[in-house]
């Protein structure tokens, strides 16, 4: 292995300087990251003590095999994805390259379930808006836990989606950029803790609306 | 750290959290009253901090980074703690 070519732009005084500068703006995004989606966590929990009978009875809607398969694809990807980032770091340019691609695609194997999900729920009328029905429960108080499953689950697709652009710009970069450049593996880095982030939202998110009431 | 060693941890740490997958699941179908929540969040919680000591390398992160991380959860505590305060005080819930 060639060794490492340090590229330290002239405010940083060396290169894990740079590093740690990176990574901590990483993880200040992250942090307000989490205030974004903890709002609509926030949502969930008041409703959920509100209306506790519709929100069990509207959970039991959901498709419980669609959430705990796409929770072990999000799982897969986030060790396919720790694998890319020790590449990077080792820079084996064709593994990198194949464990990225294989992250995207774990990424839009999720995302397709998703949206088989939510078209299976269109079509029993589980949408909030005027034709909402549903069984067994008080549809006014239903409404609002579909109102949040579909908001909250959107923005987190809406992450994944920016995750798999993401992946596959730096899966090709891979290809042509000098690996031996630390800056290229330090955005690898930051990539992974965007994309493991996700995965944790999605860690919330599966049994807060795929678990509860099941037992019923 | 060596090549070996570390690749195994990840993929440990990848079949601990598949495992506690598969563990949420199956205490969902038992009925464990008012503690079935609570249960869920504890094992979410655990699949969390896995992911983010071992796949976010926090374990080896400088302190200021594991400082950052615990304040956006601290944040999220006083966000979520502070209303419920609110609610799960009151009698009478306006709307």
């Amino acid at each position: 292995m060639p060794p490492i070519e340090k590229l330290v732009a002239h405010q940083f005084d060396d290169a894990d300087q740079q590093r740690h500068a990176s990574s901590l703006g990483m993880w200040l995004f992250l942090a307000t990251e989490v205030l974004f989606f903890g709002g609509l966590f926030l949502a969930y929990t008041v409703y959920r003590y509100s209306y506790p009978e519709a929100f069990h009875a509207a959970s039991s809607h959901t498709l419980l095999w669609v959430g705990t398969l796409n929770t072990a694809i999000l799982l897969a990807s986030s060790f396919t994805m720790v694998l890319a980032v020790h590449a990077a770091e080792h820079a084996h340019r064709r593994t990198l390259f194949w464990l990225l691609i294989a992250t995207a695609a774990l990424g839009t194997g999720f995302l397709l379930f998703k949206a088989y999900e939510y078209a299976h729920e269109i079509s029993e009328g589980l949408f909030p808006g005027p034709q909402f029905r549903i069984e067994g429960a008080a549809p006014a108080q239903a409404r609002m836990f579909f109102y949040l499953y579909f908001v909250m689950t959107g923005l987190h697709a809406l992450h994944v989606t920016i995750g798999i652009v993401l992946l596959i710009y730096f899966a090709v970069r891979s290809l042509f950029v000098s690996l031996t450049r630390s800056t290229f593996s330090t955005a690898i880095d930051l990539l992974g803790l965007y994309w493991h982030f996700v995965d944790i939202v999605w860690v919330f998110l599966f049994p807060l609306i795929y678990l509860i009431g099941r037992h019923a | 750290m060596n090549k070996p060693s570390a690749i195994q941890l990840y993929l440990r740490t990848a079949l601990i959290l598949m495992g506690l997958l598969v563990v949420t699941v199956a205490v969902a179908y038992i009925n464990l009253g008012s503690y079935s929540t609570p249960v869920a969040m504890l094992i979410s919680v655990i699949k969390a901090t896995l992911i983010i000591l071992v796949f976010m390398h926090v374990r080896h992160a400088a302190p200021l980074i594991t400082v950052v991380m615990l304040a956006g959860f601290f944040w999220l505590a006083i966000l979520l703690g502070l209303t419920l305060s609110d609610y799960l005080t009151r009698h009478v819930i306006p709307f």
